[in-house]
């Protein structure tokens, strides 16, 4: 498995992330924001931090670089996207996600562990063996670090019925861990094909028994597995 | 351009500096919102709605006006 993780002026989680992807599966590098080929890769990962600085508002500006072109081509043919917390903030911004990410509801920057519900999308419901119920369709919890200060989801009510209808919501906060205020406790989405997947929480920092959990593996495994579907 | 928050979703900025407010003297001040003012000169303002769908505002939580001089 190849996999690229973006680097914008202002990235800060890159590093992580490429340890995370390489644990997962395979070997990883860097694609710097002016690239605008992406080589033969296999999944992307855009990584958490203030690219641009965060101007405007966060992701707003990274969308329009050279490596989010070809990585708005690599989801259109099929290809999996990982954004992670500032990553999720750029495919919202870019339209490949739904919804948007705002101001905490605090106001404050929140760092801390996180218990994070995982939700199958549909396609993995029809597989023989399949989960039925709506309860089954909940996987082992995660518990990864969270860090940020614009991470409250926020959809219009009709788009949040919509995500639930078409089996988009990806990550829920367990009750309780709602720190920030999202709609219907949303942590991450995925994109109506289900190969675009965005997150708030940081499955790259929890890779590791040093850290404390290496729950956070999980995530980059369920996108080799989304590779190898598809 | 003026860019605000759409109307009914929570701004926690507009409820801070409103919470503040008594504080200070101010009273019977509400529904306080904070969002943003982009100036430039352009020679053709014919785009401007443009330039606010698609970079200075997010059209899913936020409307914007402009202001021509």
């Amino acid at each position: 498995m190849k996999w690229a993780v973006l680097q914008f002026p202002g990235s800060c989680d890159e590093r992580d992330a490429l340890q995370a992807c390489t644990l997962a599966s395979g070997e990883a590098r860097l694609i710097w924001h002016e690239e605008r080929d992406l080589g033969d890769v296999e999944a992307v990962v855009i990584p958490g931090g203030f690219s641009y600085g965060d101007y405007l508002r966060a992701g707003a500006i990274a969308r329009f670089s050279p490596a989010m072109e070809a990585v708005a081509e690599f989801a259109a043919a099929g290809g999996p996207v990982l954004g992670i917390c500032n990553g999720f903030q750029v495919l919202c911004e870019a339209g490949l996600l739904p919804g948007a990410l705002l101001l905490n509801e605090s106001m404050r920057f929140v760092c801390r562990q996180v218990d994070l519900v995982p939700i199958a999308p549909l396609d993995a419901l029809s597989t023989p063996g399949g989960a039925q119920s709506n309860e089954r369709r909940e996987g082992r919890r995660l518990s990864i670090p969270a860090k940020h200060g614009e991470g409250r989801y926020y959809a219009p009510e009709d788009m949040l019925d919509a995500l639930e209808v078409n089996g988009q919501v990806a990550y829920r906060y367990a009750s309780d861990h709602n720190f920030n205020g999202s709609a219907r406790g949303i942590a991450g989405v995925r994109n109506e094909a289900g190969n675009v997947v965005g997150l708030m929480p940081h499955p790259e920092h929890a890779v590791d028994p040093l850290t404390g959990s290496t729950d956070g593996l999980r995530v980059f495994e369920a996108v080799a597995a989304a590779r190898a579907r598809a | 351009m003026l860019i605000r928050p759409k109307e009914g979703i929570l701004d926690p900025q507009g409820k801070a500096v409103e919470r503040a407010l008594p504080a200070l003297g101010f009273e019977g001040i509400e529904h306080v919102h904070v969002g943003r003012m982009v100036e430039l000169e352009a020679e053709d303002p014919e785009r401007l709605a443009e330039l606010c769908e698609k970079l200075l505002a997010n059209p899913l939580i936020e409307d914007y006006e402009i202001q021509t001089f």
